[in-house]
């Protein structure tokens, strides 16, 4: 299983997508605008505010994907002792914490016309804002840290303890009385978003999605370009 | 038609800093992993390029190398 994961196939992979990924991005992220700021209906409630959503709803889903998978990877990273799925992980953390920003930026402009104040210690944003420090902390975690297998260990850590948290902020809405509404979208239960609001949030996601495979893509081969480089002293 | 879309109901300001939020989001991520990237080929680039012949011919024939030396701007390859 781990042959398609060596970093030889993956390079020749990676430099093959890249420029194909791009321009698929430009494509459906140009699509998506369209349909949420112009082709979409206005809201009976929030009016045209709830136009936010078509940012913020993927920003927060993809940045919990993304935590998850890293996390998931991570137990990977203890048990096996795989040296390029701690590769993996590293370099989905910069768009996994982007997104998490983006997600409660775009919230708290949201929350202002819609709940009156910029910001709430509502569960759910504060468990959100929680997963931007364990974003933050992984991070750093490659910084502070001059020997490597220490940093791949101490990543590993935040991300499984880290993983506690994912949970939460998917069941808060319906744990506490909050401020947040429930979610909408749901895979098991009906949707009651009508279809002309979910096309354009599906079409929006889907760009989010390729844009962290695309920075996945240019920080996973910028990793690998620096472990080769160290690699032309032992040659 | 315009005024509408930039006004939206008086949300204009909400909807359009959001959006802008993010897709300003993306360009600076976007920049700063491409930049790390160019700087990381080009490291590559100048210490392959003071390798010895010898070790270049050992290199050549290694697929990752190759690989980076090809999408770096410049390939001796």
């Amino acid at each position: 299983m781990f042959n398609y994961l060596k970093p030889n196939n993956l390079l020749k992979i990676i430099n093959k997508t890249q420029k194909f990924v791009f321009i698929i991005f430009l494509v459906i992220i140009s699509i998506g605008l369209v349909e949420a700021l112009i082709l979409s209906p206005e809201d009976y409630k929030q009016s045209d505010s709830v136009r936010i959503m078509y940012v913020h709803v993927p920003a927060a889903w993809i940045s919990l994907g993304i935590f998850s998978l890293i996390a998931f990877l991570s137990f990977g990273i203890l048990v096996f002792k795989n040296k390029n799925l701690s590769l993996i992980t590293k370099s989905l953390a910069p768009s996994g914490f982007v997104f998490n920003v983006i997600a409660l930026v775009t919230g708290s402009i949201w929350g202002k016309p819609t709940w009156g104040t910029w910001w709430a210690w509502d569960a759910r944003i504060t468990s959100m804002l929680l997963l931007a420090f364990f974003y933050l902390i992984f991070l750093l975690s490659w910084r502070v840290t001059d020997k490597e297998e220490k940093a791949v260990k101490i990543s590993s850590y935040i991300a499984i303890i880290g993983l506690i948290n994912v949970p939460i902020i998917k069941f808060s809405v319906e744990w506490w009385s909050t401020l947040h509404q429930p979610s909408s979208v749901n895979i098991f239960t009906e949707t009651s978003i009508h279809t002309s609001m979910l096309l354009p949030l599906g079409i929006m996601t889907a760009a989010f999605a390729l844009f962290s495979l695309l920075i996945f893509l240019m920080k996973y081969n910028t990793e690998l370009i620096k472990i080769k480089n160290k690699g032309l002293d032992r040659l | 038609m315009i005024s509408e879309v930039l006004y939206m109901n008086g949300y204009g300001l909400y909807v359009w800093s959001s959006f802008a939020f993010t897709l300003s989001c993306f360009c600076i991520l976007y920049l700063v992993i491409k930049l790390q990237l160019i700087k990381e080929q080009k490291k590559f680039k100048v210490r392959f390029e003071s390798l010895e012949a010898d070790k270049i011919e050992i290199a050549k024939t290694q697929e990752t190398y190759k690989e980076i030396l090809t999408t770096s701007s410049a390939s001796k390859i």
